[in-house]
């Protein structure tokens, strides 16, 4: 298979292929980050900018390790200090770092389809990495090669996602990769924070935590979206850390092999418990790990395509 | 000056008048309608309009011209000059200016200005309180004396339903229609509509409810206190339902669409085109086909435009940030002519929701095509394909979500008060 898209913006416009061609790609990566010397010269003399007009720690670092470890250069732009702060428009902004000719910029966005809108403006590539409450396409990439790498195939698995589902990009993007699949996903959360229509996506709503979790090969817990009005939607933290926070003891409830995933930050002792966190079920810790593969594919991809 | 309009189908929806025949206008008034008029030995301009239609000039109860106060989104002349592009021969303006046409001077402004610069007829609508806060009834009388032909907070609800009482109440002194823009602030704090594309697309998004819900305490509080009341840009199944129930009970509403809610979907958000962002948002294939069968089956009583320029800059930003408002007044005829296509509705179905219609509303003496009456029409081709380009617009709003799109039916002629005020460049004769 021949890798052909300027830009990764989303799940959305991925075929089944695609994604299986990234998660593969990364394969054979991964190793290369286990080595003494974490560098191959692949990528140099390219150029990767990240544009985070939202806080970040794990994917904007995620995303410069990754870059650094092909040997292209990396250069991180913050909306606090950037000349968003003065006014200028997300297209100037993109059409001034164009005319540094970057080769890859990766943004992230509090506002859906803004990597969209940037990948109309340059020619360069663009990588969402985050877009408001729609889409994470290299968190769930890395989540589904996190979960077949444990699980051996994403065929057959039982997922359930709990949490803020409605202000959730990781969510949306994980439903979108996993329906390639044969998967059965359930959404967990109270009503609030369930978005009208999921069943169209396939998706099962449930409101119990306990029958959500029953069976489960994979539970990916979602920490609230204060910055999206998330805490509006629940009368208090403490009510919904008792109703929806995972505990240990619920993990008997799922699959005995069952494994327990954070996109992180994650908020402690509200979605998800120490003892579960680090318990001998968390894998969340290689989600981090994975993520630098599946962005060193990412990029390997993007620059090396065919024109 | 005379103008002969001769060979064409002349089409008048009010008197069901529909042949071919020839218009002699003299001055501002039509004189004759009749087949084989002479127009020999005097000063006259001869249009041969075969194979075209002859109709009453459309009227748009709903536009936004921006002046005074924004003038880099659109003035008095620019909109007009869009107008009457689009076949429009009177239009209503919107209160939403700076300053907000509240009071008398500010009428006063519009009407002055339309007269010098205006390519055709405009009628302010004044706003229902002043600033537009929804606290205080504005000099509604006082404006009316200066020419305000309707009242309306166009942009958001009277919040407060007392207020809204008093203004349906007070507004029956001048027999003027209260145009109602119906939005639950609380529960519209979005972007698109809720549904499946907002689902996909992550972006807020406002139910079909939001506007539902004061559609019915609207329609409550105008026959409790027996006024007349007019729903403005009607999107969603739910409201139009209803309408049609409460139409039975109380005959005085009435209500528009747009042709942007008859045309497409929430679906055209999906590629985060700022130009598809609009209040109320594009709804669901099952409300689009709603409005449309409101529209066959008269609930649905006129099209109106709309008409929301913007420059450049309020669009070219990130979906969330950009301004509502689509660019309506050159693409609405085709738009509606899509309706005749289809065969939801007839040619004279079609009109009377463009011109009699919005005319009755509004009060106003024009909208039809009859010896005596004003010379306010148009020649248009229904079957003309074209592509729109909105770099061609004469609106300074190049907002457009058709642009590319090819339509069928395209305006040639626009003859306002017996002067012809736009004239395609691809007409010959």
């Amino acid at each position: 298979m021949k890798w052909t898209k300027k830009d990764l913006l989303g799940i959305t416009g991925l075929s089944k292929e695609e994604i299986l061609f990234i998660l593969d790609t990364a394969e054979s990566f991964r190793d290369i980050s286990r080595r003494d010397v974490k560098k191959v010269p692949t990528l140099r003399g390219k150029t990767v900018i990240t544009l985070f007009y939202e806080p970040s720690t794990r994917t904007r670092t995620s995303f410069e390790i990754a870059a650094k470890r092909l040997s292209a250069d990396t250069i991180n732009i913050a909306a606090s200090t950037s000349s968003y702060v003065k006014g200028e428009t997300l297209k100037d902004t993109a059409k001034t770092l164009e005319a540094m000719k970057p080769d890859v910029t990766i943004i992230r966005h509090s506002m859906p389809g803004a990597p969209h809108m940037l990948a109309k403006i340059v020619e360069s590539s663009v990588v969402n990495g985050g877009d408001g409450a729609h889409e994470h396409p290299t968190q769930a990439l890395l989540d589904l090669f996190t979960m077949r790498e444990k699980k051996g195939t994403l065929d057959g698995l039982k997922i359930a996602i709990i949490g803020d589902i409605i202000h959730s990009r990781v969510a949306r993007s994980n439903i979108f990769a996993l329906r390639h699949f044969d998967t059965e996903i359930i959404c967990c959360g109270p009503p609030t924070m369930l978005p009208p229509h999921l069943e169209d996506l396939g998706v099962k709503p449930e409101h119990s935590l306990e029958k959500a979790i029953r069976n489960a090969d994979v539970i990916m817990t979602l920490r609230i979206q204060k910055e999206r009005g998330g805490v509006a939607y629940i009368p208090s933290i403490k009510e919904y850390s008792t109703m929806f926070g995972l505990r240990k003891e619920h993990l008997s409830k799922a699959k005995k092999d069952v494994i327990v995933m954070h996109p992180g930050p994650m908020n402690r002792g509200i979605e998800i418990m120490d003892d579960v966190a680090d318990g001998t079920s968390s894998v969340i810790l290689d989600q981090v790990e994975n993520g630098v593969a599946v962005r060193m594919a990412v990029l390997y991809l993007l620059l090396g395509r065919e024109a | 000056m005379s103008i002969l309009i001769k060979n064409g189908r002349v089409i008048d929806p009010k008197s069901g008048l529909d042949g071919i025949l020839d218009v002699f206008i003299e001055g501002s008034l039509i004189k004759k309608i009749d087949k084989t008029l002479s127009g020999e030995g005097k000063d006259v301009e001869v249009i041969d309009a075969a194979g075209h239609i002859v109709a009453p000039g459309l009227i748009d109860v709903h536009a936004h011209l921006r002046e005074p106060g924004y003038e880099w989104k659109e003035t008095i002349r620019t909109g007009t000059m869009a107008a009457v592009k689009g076949g429009f021969t009177s239009i209503a303006c919107m209160a939403n200016t700076n300053p907000v046409n509240d009071s008398k001077s500010v009428t006063d402004y519009i009407i002055t200005k339309a007269r010098s610069e205006g390519a055709c007829r405009v009628f302010p609508c004044g706003a229902i309180t002043k600033n537009l806060k929804g606290e205080e009834l504005a000099e509604i009388g006082e404006m009316v004396e200066a020419g305000i032909r309707a009242i309306s907070d166009d942009g958001k609800s009277v919040k407060n339903s007392g207020i809204l009482r008093k203004a349906l109440e007070y507004a029956k002194l001048f027999n003027i229609p209260v145009i109602s823009h119906c939005e639950d602030e609380d529960l519209s704090k979005g972007y698109v509509h809720e549904g499946r594309a907002s689902l996909l697309s992550g972006l807020d998004a406002v139910p079909g409810i939001a506007e539902e819900i004061i559609v019915r305490r609207d329609i409550t509080l105008a026959a409790y206190v027996d006024s007349p009341i007019h729903l403005t840009h009607i999107s969603t199944a739910g409201s139009v339902d209803a309408i049609r129930q409460a139409k039975k009970d109380y005959r005085k509403i009435t209500c528009d669409t747009c042709p942007h809610y008859f045309s497409i979907t929430d679906e055209a958000t999906l590629g985060f085109d700022t130009n598809t962002k609009v209040n109320p948002p594009l709804r669901s294939r099952d409300d689009m086909e709603a409005i449309i069968e409101g529209l066959r089956n008269n609930t649905i009583d006129i099209i109106a435009t709309d008409h929301a320029p913007h420059e450049g800059t309020s669009k070219d930003v990130e979906f969330d940030i950009a301004a509502f408002g689509i660019s309506g007044l050159e693409t609405a005829l085709a738009l509606s002519l899509a309706l005749v296509h289809q065969g939801v509705l007839t040619l004279h179905e079609l009109f009377r929701k463009l011109t009699i219609n919005p005319a009755k509303l509004l009060g106003l003496p024009y909208g039809e095509i009859k010896a005596g009456k004003t010379a306010d029409l148009i020649v248009f081709n229904p079957e003309i394909e074209w592509t729109v380009d909105k770099n061609s617009f004469f609106s300074k709003g190049k907002n457009t979500p058709f642009h590319g799109r090819e339509l069928r039916g395209k305006n040639l002629i626009t003859i306002v008060d017996g002067k012809i005020a736009y004239k395609d460049p691809s007409f010959k004769g």
